[in-house]
């Protein structure tokens, strides 16, 4: 068992709790930074790929997760980084202008959406972003000139004081470059979720009614966590044009929102880990079943749907038995050797709730 | 001048006349309870000063200002805190979080300091942490303080709630039915709360109870309504013996007993 004694208040503000959290992030950040060194090629794109969708599913994760709204449009945001990204590097803008222009105008048609999409919850908000996912998509396709239309565009590679970040030539560079963002925005993810905004976010999450007693407007709250949520999406899309290095629609369509949404939920609702869980688990699939493949002899390639069935499998599993995702287990282990031998089975059941019949929406 | 002035108040529900020309003036540091059978309107009245409802006719007036024309998220920023009848606390969230999410009405970052934690988060933070550990330490709730709000039993998350809408620096107070729900020593607790909100806190509460034993005990003042309309106000003694009063709680009473 281990005690934290909190001493001031900052040992609670602060972003570790001790120095042993400080140690295992700073040993978990080293071995991501010398990954290209352990790592070959392929396994190195597929690590930059599994960054690029952690960063997408904290977008997600900061909207579903922690303002409590829903989303199968994401997909429009990968897209709309992607392609502002690509077509301002045309244009001759350095990358660095590209990608904050790409988190900008993603971030502000996000708000701009979130203004008539906020009177919607649930299952209403869930068709509405579809609805806003196909505009998007129609969009790509007619704007031509600047999307390249069904041909496609490319992204043109990235170059920095002479150095070369492309995907193809120096994949470790590109690497490190994804590395950093990432790092970049789950800092200023976890320094949200300390300060009032992200508070706000959650009141609005759990309880509308009180959020506005407590003088949260809530119309504003729900329109900032949509920017931000797209925001952090479409920088995701930038570095996944990059990395794709040539693309068209296709590459951002309804299964990429759907996988998004899987990422989060899996990976655990309300958690900035439970979105690297969940790209990670999704990463690992395919993965798993071509080993799998390899070693059993079986001969799958008659079943093309089979991923997808896996995938459906274990989301159903994970919403019956694991409502908290990878990261709910996760932590549920901790605790119980943390706490051992003082753990109780029924730790996390939650307490019936009484009389919800005041509710006012 | 009177702290919260209401007068005329009214609102109906399809044609149900909820609230129907109420009036009362709430004094600067006076305990002032609203009781009345259930669905006389009492709740209702709440939400009409929280401004989650507009009043079809009728004034709020708090420190002399009209607050009918504010929208609800500008009620708490004024000094007006409330709890509700069925507690809604935010289930996910720990009791710290929960009271310092009561800070809210006193924010001064912006969203851009926060997501780069500016030094004048860390300052603010640490000004709201005192604030939310006194309310802690009034309340008695260092032993949950860590806990999720889902876990606690149902007397604690009652606590929690006035703790909320205390930490949010109240001049006036609205508690929603405090002590339904609770056992008598939870009940007596509350009670001793009251009194020294009241006295040490300077805090002015309106409150709505049934338990007539916790508003004989810890009010000033007392307005019983039926119906939506008032029937009578005065000191609790007055009250409880008005021909008026004990009518409505008897009529009530019977048809209650005649319907079960
Ligand atoms: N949003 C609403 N829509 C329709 N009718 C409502 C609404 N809110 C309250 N009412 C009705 O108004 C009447 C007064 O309700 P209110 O909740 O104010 O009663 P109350 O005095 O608080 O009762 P209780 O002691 O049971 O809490 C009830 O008949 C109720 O059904
Ligand atoms: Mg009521």
């Amino acid at each position: 068992m281990r005690f934290i004694f909190k001493t001031s208040y900052d040992r609670d503000i602060d972003l570790f709790e001790d120095g042993w959290h400080r140690a295992r992030i700073a040993a978990l950040l080293a071995v991501l930074v010398a990954l290209p060194f352990l790592l070959g090629e392929y396994y190195l794109a597929e690590a930059t790929n599994l960054l690029i969708w952690s960063l997408a599913g904290m977008g997600l994760m900061l909207l579903v997760g922690h303002s409590g709204q829903v989303s199968l449009g994401h997909a429009a945001f990968l897209a709309i980084g992607a392609y502002t990204d690509a077509a301002l590097m045309h244009c001759g803008l350095p990358w660095p202008v590209a990608f904050a222009a790409a988190g900008l105008v993603s971030g502000l048609f996000g708000a701009l959406v979130a203004i008539p999409a906020i009177r919607m919850s649930g299952i209403y908000l869930a068709i509405a972003t579809l609805a806003l996912f196909v505009l998007v998509e129609e969009a790509v396709i007619l704007a031509e000139p600047i999307t390249g239309g069904i041909g496609g565009i490319m992204a043109p590679p990235i170059q920095l004081f002479g150095i070369s970040f492309e995907r193809y030539g120096a994949l470790a560079n590109f690497y490190w470059l994804c590395l950093g963002v990432v790092a970049a925005v789950t800092l200023a993810y976890a320094n949200l979720l300390r300060s009032p905004t992200g508070r706000a976010f959650m009141a609005v999450r759990d309880s509308e009614v009180s959020a506005r007693a407590l003088g949260i407007n809530v119309a504003r709250t729900k329109t900032l966590a949509f920017g931000l949520s797209c925001a952090a999406t479409g920088l995701a899309g930038s570095l996944m044009g990059h990395f794709l290095g040539f693309f068209n629609y296709e590459a951002f369509s309804i299964f990429i929102s759907i996988n998004l949404l899987l990422v989060v939920t899996i990976g655990g609702l309300g958690f900035i880990q439970g979105a690297f869980l969940g790209a990670i688990l999704i990463a690992a699939v395919p993965q798993v079943l071509s080993i799998l493949r390899d070693v059993s002899g079986i001969d799958t390639s008659g079943y093309p749907g089979l991923e997808t069935v896996v995938f459906a499998a274990i989301l159903i599993g994970f919403i019956i038995y694991e409502p908290m995702g990878l990261y709910g287990r996760w932590l549920k282990i901790r605790t119980f050797f943390d706490l051992f031998p003082l753990c109780r089975r029924d730790m996390f059941r939650r307490q019936k709730s009484y009389l919800k019949t005041e509710r006012m929406r | 001048m009177a702290l919260l002035e209401v007068r005329d108040l009214a609102i109906a529900f399809g044609g149900l006349k909820a609230v129907d020309g109420v009036s009362f003036s709430v004094e600067k540091g006076e305990v002032f309870a609203i009781i009345g059978p259930n669905g006389a309107g009492k709740s209702t009245i709440f939400n009409l000063i929280s401004r989650f409802y507009d009043p079809s006719a009728g004034s709020i007036r708090f420190e002399g200002r009209e607050i009918t024309g504010l929208a609800a998220h500008e009620i708490a920023p004024l000094g007006i805190a409330r709890t509700f009848q069925n507690i809604e606390l935010f289930d996910h969230s720990t009791v710290l979080q929960n009271l310092l999410m009561g800070r809210h009405a006193h924010r001064r970052t912006s969203w851009i300091e926060d997501l780069l934690f500016l030094p004048r988060v860390r300052r603010e933070e640490r000004l709201h942490r005192r604030r939310v550990e006194e309310v802690i330490e009034f309340l008695e709730l260092e032993a949950h303080r860590n806990k999720l709000i889902a876990g606690l039993p149902y007397g604690v998350r009652k606590v929690v709630e006035i703790g909320r809408a205390l930490a949010t620096g109240p001049k006036l107070l609205l508690l929603d039915e405090p002590a339904s729900g609770l056992s008598v020593e939870e009940t007596q607790d509350v009670a001793f709360w009251i009194e020294d909100m009241q006295k040490d806190m300077g805090l002015t509460i309106l409150m709505v109870e049934h338990d007539m034993n916790l508003v004989a005990r810890v009010s000033n003042r007392v307005l019983a309504v039926a119906n939506g309309r008032p029937l009578a106000m005065g000191t609790p003694a007055e009250v409880q013996g008005h021909p008026a009063v004990i009518e409505a709680y008897l009529g009530t009473a019977a048809v209650s007993k005649v319907s079960a």
